[in-house]
């Protein structure tokens, strides 16, 4: 399109921070809006699409086609991808801010919240998004161990991560085998001794955060059946107001109570339970709950427990904060307004969000398209105002920096390998799981 | 299977599928859009934003509506693609209250 070198005098430059479905959709809205724009996006990983490798459950391979999207927005005329290369101590996001005229960050909702309860940091009591990147192959999480000896789990929470938890851990290994599952995580599942999976939530069964398509999956588990008690629970009340979603996966509920159980393994769901402590003996044996919707900790006196030997919390996630940017502690995101980061209601130049950094961890792939769209147009609004930045992006590279990137044809170098290893196992890729053989399988890095 | 606009769209037109579609899969004519059923990737993000509930997983579909999937693969053929939201058409919202009061 442009003939410029990159980088050159008169063009814009945007750095974008994260790899990730967010970080690609502000590239493709950038490079979309017909001005002179070169956008650098940074990624820690030396593989691109973030959560779309590796949050997106392996034995969700349709949903990872949108891989083919970000592929096309990486070939776009201004785009450079810089894999491998962490913003943070060197360079930090004020080195990038010295060279770019604008820098967003795209770096997500990293740190999960605790329940903080008794007894959360026992052996067998474990965060649902480290077993998530463990088995989709996090080169950051390859020696985590999971404690699978028990019969039962339980697992605390009713969204979507919820849910692909207790559905790796209802899965046979022949449903799993060609997936694109890390090896290590295969053969772990494989010899998993869980047999029951309590997934409990604080909420009554109108008040879900599962997507009602992804709950329905549980009727099709070969070696597993889902088991839900409704009790006396009422009809939902429909009309203005009503979220679809949550009555959709009702009724599903509804309908998996009255079906029989017939499988070796069962999933049942909870309701109207808020933890309050887990128990053990140096190691998690039992988790109490009190009873009550909504699940206030002094709402009843009633309390129940669960003997589990293994236990997942996924209760949501936030930012992490950044040191130097404005961070909103309530919602747990980069205090943004429209995707400008703000400090005390004030804008801070140059410097944006986009994703579940900006908004908090909601919606699926696509609601990134449209909450990136709108930090890009704040962007592109901002872009005449702010001033040439001093240094050009070349001073970022060589010596101690950023001594050598993976560029996209080095990534692409890496996918090809990937599925070359996964083709005699029926995989769509075995997934490579540390950094050096990545680097290795790049053959070849742009060396700065 | 994919995910198919059905003739509850028509008139209405609101687009809010296709601002939250990762892909690109929306066609759109005067009337009503269209998902490409080669593009889609069953995310079903589109299902809960659409004001009016025209589209559904292919698989659900009642059988009066079980043309709607060939009726998308065609006209997805024959239209542009929308790549970011429109506005609705003239009288979206009192077609949709009348909806949503049946």
């Amino acid at each position: 399109m442009s003939p410029a070198p990159r980088h050159a005098a008169g063009r814009y430059r945007v750095a974008i921070i994260g790899g990730g479905p967010s970080g690609f959709y502000a590239a493709e809205a950038l490079l979309r809006s017909g001005q002179a724009i070169d956008v650098d996006m940074f990624e820690r990983l030396p593989v691109p699409y973030g959560l779309v490798r590796f949050g997106v459950a392996p034995d969700h391979p349709k949903l990872k086609q949108v891989t083919r999207v970000f592929d096309r927005i990486a070939e776009m005329p201004g785009f450079r991808f810089l894999g491998g290369v962490e913003i943070g101590e060197r360079p930090s996001i004020n080195a990038l801010r010295s060279c770019y005229h604008a820098v967003i960050l795209a770096t997500g909702a990293s740190v999960s919240r605790r329940m903080d309860i008794s007894g959360e940091d026992l052996p067998g009591s474990y965060q649902a998004s480290d077993f998530v990147a463990w088995y989709n192959g996090h080169p950051d999480f390859r020696h985590c161990t999971f404690d699978l000896a028990a019969e039962r789990a339980v697992i605390i929470g009713h969204g979507n991560v919820a849910l692909d938890v207790a559905r790796m851990l209802a899965k046979t290994p022949d449903e799993l085998r060609h997936t694109d599952i890390a090896a290590h995580a295969l053969d772990a599942l494989a010899a998993s001794q869980v047999r029951e999976i309590h997934l409990v939530g604080r909420r009554g069964p109108d008040r879900t955060r599962f997507a009602a398509k992804e709950l329905q999956e549980f009727e099709e588990l070969a070696d597993c059946d889902p088991l839900v008690e409704l009790d006396d629970f009422p009809e939902l009340s429909s009309g203005p107001g009503a979220n679809t979603e949550a009555a959709a996966a009702f009724s599903l509920l509804r309908a998996f109570s009255t079906r029989p159980i017939a499988k070796r393994r069962r999933c049942v769901f909870l309701f109207g339970l808020a933890p309050v402590g887990i128990e053990g003996d140096g190691h998690v044996q039992r988790i109490a709950f009190s009873q009550g919707q909504e699940g206030a900790r002094a709402i009843s006196s009633r309390t129940i427990a669960i003997d589990c030997g293994l236990l997942f919390s996924s209760i949501g996630r936030r930012a992490a904060p950044i040191s130097g940017i404005p961070y909103d502690e309530a919602r747990g995101v980069h205090a943004n307004i429209g995707g400008r980061l703000a400090a005390d209601g004030c804008a801070l130049p140059g410097l944006h969000v986009c994703g579940w950094g900006k908004r908090g961890p909601q919606g699926t792939i696509g609601t990134n398209r449209a909450c990136s769209v709108e930090t890009v147009a704040n962007v592109l609004a901002d872009l005449p105002q702010l001033g040439e930045p001093p240094r050009h992006p070349d001073s970022l590279f060589g010596g101690t920096s950023i001594p050598r990137y993976v560029d996209y044809p080095a990534w692409r170098r890496i996918d090809a390998e990937e599925v070359a290893r996964g083709r005699p196992k029926g995989k769509p890729r075995e997934k490579f799981v540390a950094l050096d053989e990545m680097f290795s399988a790049a053959d070849g890095c742009v060396a700065c | 299977m994919p995910y198919v606009v059905t003739d509850l769209c028509t008139g209405c037109r609101y687009t809010e599928c296709v601002s939250v579609c990762p892909v690109e899969c929306f066609h759109i004519d005067d009337a009503m859009t269209y998902i490409d059923p080669q593009n889609c990737i069953d995310c079903g993000g589109c299902v809960p934003v659409c004001p009016v509930g025209a589209i559904q997983a292919a698989h659900k579909l009642p059988p009066d509506k079980i043309e709607w999937i060939e009726i998308n693969r065609r006209r997805a053929g024959e239209t542009p693609v929308v790549a970011s939201r429109l506005p609705p058409l003239p009288g979206a919202d009192e077609r949709k209250n009348a909806i949503l009061l049946r």
